[in-house]
């Protein structure tokens, strides 16, 4: 348990690491520092200066320490765009994007688990049917699709919910909040529901194809010929299976999530990090685009590795394995 | 002849499946439509002389005030809506499948040469699409698409554009061609023909392609179709963000982001017809992926 704790740990620090060498390479060789820094009127030799200054001539591994040890210590460097600390830019946008993304996650949870399971369950009822289709339809239309139809239908059309924006937030300490007034989860609503479609889609087509392995497995078989009631043995041993696969793909699918964010926070103009990479590609400003990969990785590997713990948790078999 | 066999077991399952018909007529049109947009559009969107501002927002025909010309209306330039459409659907297809070609060949000749060769490459190889499996394709695309705007001069990227978007989309979808093409060649490693081959001394470049890759086409062609989707998907997201095509050569993702300015006016063809077409699109090329899927997956029927 320990070791495998210890193992999953070191993997996440070479993956950071990795990451963190990307992200340096784009600073360092995607444009060079110096231009972007300095305006057409400095002269060749401030210009070598400052390169000796920040150490720009300096071996490349020696660099790179700095840049990891600097990133270790909360200093992420400056904005080429508006000469902003990026650590402060980026901060300011997490937790709009880290509840967008969250919430999302839970309507696809809360939603596609138990349609999965339903759809299972009847494989030959109408409303199985319909809701397969919806899924072939779901995956098929693009994230900003879905978010224009919903603004033009409960924004424009009805009028009930805003269409951009995130409303009424609320500080709790630094971390701007809009999970604590009704305007601000009316402003979440919608693009919540579309970054979660896509995901929920996924993961009721997952549940399905799971549960009905399992449903044909021996010991469901034998449980049913033993007269367990049905209702105990859907619920409580076969869902039980089916949840280690749901678990592994809820933790990729977390990258998923973030990554079309950046569309939703488009289309909603909600003013997350991925609004901000937009920009910054837009802008070519490199220490933004590198430092929201590194962030991204973070958490990233922060999920899957809570993931690797749950596993433990859910499923006995790895607690016993680790005794011998 | 057993290639044979299910092709023809194919083709008697396609007449059984009115959805997979309806789908192949939709791709069918709008591929015919895309491929002879020079001739079949009434003026050329990119040729800002063949149309007048004294033609804008005109709506389609079956609404009031239409001018008969413009069937599906024309958008706040005076450009005819279909016409729009036809060379920007074209535009989505030619970035898809090009983008497609790319992935393929990089995928499945990386994948071809994993299972072949197994060992430090094959581990290489598949660490490295471990990776890029772990970043989603539209974060892929984006960060080639950021990195050439830095990376290249100012002055031809204008003209790139179309390069640089084809290759972000190959370059994030490559990795399906090298997994499915490295675990199918496993398999066909351990055959007897593949075994005789190499007995007899040929090259590996002649056992990989001439003998295994015909036998695993099946499966490729399936990723190749979903692919597609994607491709025209992430082409159009990309166009969307206003990263992918600027707006003097739109592709459909482009009108469509052109179309949301009038989401809250009452020019609603501007957005929604685009929309429909790009979906109806999608929807189709999805539509016979799956149904590919159950003609060469047996098991699943």
């Amino acid at each position: 348990m320990v070791y495998f704790i210890l193992k999953r740990l070191v993997q996440s620090v070479f993956v950071m690491l990795a990451v963190a060498f990307l992200a340096f390479s784009l600073f360092r060789f995607v444009g060079d520092p110096i231009t972007q820094m300095t305006g057409v009127e400095t002269s060749i030799e401030d210009q070598e200066r400052l390169r000796e200054e920040l150490g720009l001539n300096d071996p490349f591994v020696l660099q790179f320490g700095r840049f990891t040890a600097d990133m270790l210590q909360g200093d992420f460097g400056f904005s080429y765009r508006t000469r902003q600390p990026v650590a402060e830019m980026i901060a300011t946008r997490i937790p709009a994007t880290l509840e967008l993304g969250i919430v999302a996650l839970l309507i696809s949870l809360f939603v596609g688990i138990p349609a999965g399971v339903y759809t299972a369950l009847r494989p030959r009822g109408i409303p199985t049917q319909a809701l397969l289709l919806t899924t072939l339809v779901g995956v098929s239309i693009p994230t900003f699709v879905i978010g224009i139809m919903l603004i033009f239908v409960f924004g424009v059309q009805l009028g009930w919910l805003p269409t951009f924006g995130r409303g009424g937030t609320v500080f709790i300490g630094n971390w701007e909040s809009s999970l604590f007034t009704i305007e601000g989860w009316r402003a979440l609503l919608l693009p919540a529901i579309t970054l979660g479609v896509y995901q929920l889609t996924l993961t009721m087509r997952l549940v399905r194809a799971e549960m009905m392995e399992v449903m044909r497995s021996d010991y469901i078989r034998f449980g049913m010929a033993r007269g367990v009631p049905m209702r105990r043995l859907h619920y409580k041993h076969a869902l039980a299976n089916t949840m280690v696969p749901v678990i592994t793909i809820i933790g990729l699918q977390f990258g998923g999530v973030i990554a079309f964010s950046i569309v939703t926070e488009s289309v909603f103009q909600w003013p997350g990090m991925g609004l901000l990479f937009l920009e910054s590609i837009r802008f070519v400003d490199i220490p933004v685009m590198g430092v929201y990969l590194v962030v991204i990785a973070f958490f990233f590997v922060l999920v899957n590795l809570i993931v690797d713990l749950l596993y433990v948790v859910i499923d006995p078999r790895l607690r016993v394995r680790d005794v011998q | 002849m057993i290639a044979f066999l299910k092709r023809y077991e194919g083709l008697w399952l396609f007449v059984h499946s009115p959805a997979a018909i309806l789908a192949a007529i939709i791709s069918v049109v709008i591929l015919i439509g895309a491929v002879f947009a020079p001739w079949i559009a009434l003026v050329n969107p990119y040729d800002l002389s063949s149309f007048s501002l004294f033609d804008g927002l005109l709506p389609p025909v079956w609404q009031e005030g239409a001018n008969p010309k413009y069937l599906l209306g024309t958008d706040d330039q005076g450009r005819d809506m279909i016409s729009a459409i036809l060379y920007g659907a074209r535009l989505s297809l030619v970035i898809g499948l090009a983008a497609l070609t790319i992935a393929a060949v990089l995928g499945v000749g990386l994948g071809l040469a994993a299972g072949y060769y197994g060992g430090r490459f094959d581990a290489i190889v598949m660490r490295i699409a471990d990776v890029q499996l772990a970043l989603p394709a539209i974060l892929t695309a984006l960060l080639i698409d950021g990195i050439a705007r830095g990376v290249l001069p100012a002055a031809v990227q204008q003209d790139l554009r179309v390069a640089v978007l084809t290759l972000a989309i190959a370059l994030s979808l490559w990795v399906n061609f090298a997994r499915t093409a490295r675990a199918s060649t496993f398999v066909q490693m351990n055959k007897e023909y593949v075994q005789a081959a190499i007995m007899m001394g040929q090259r590996p470049s002649r056992v990989m392609f001439v003998h295994i890759l015909p036998n695993i086409l099946g499966p490729l062609l399936v990723i190749m179709t979903v692919d597609l989707a994607s491709a025209i998907l992430l082409e159009a997201t990309l166009s969307f963000l206003g990263i992918g095509l600027p707006a003097d050569s739109p592709s459909l993702g482009t009108l469509i982001r052109i179309g949301m300015q009038f989401l809250l006016s009452g020019e609603w063809w501007i957005l929604w017809i685009p929309t429909l077409f790009l979906v109806a699109l999608v929807v189709s090329i999805n539509i016979l992926g799956d149904f590919l899927r159950d003609v060469f997956n047996p098991r699943l029927r």
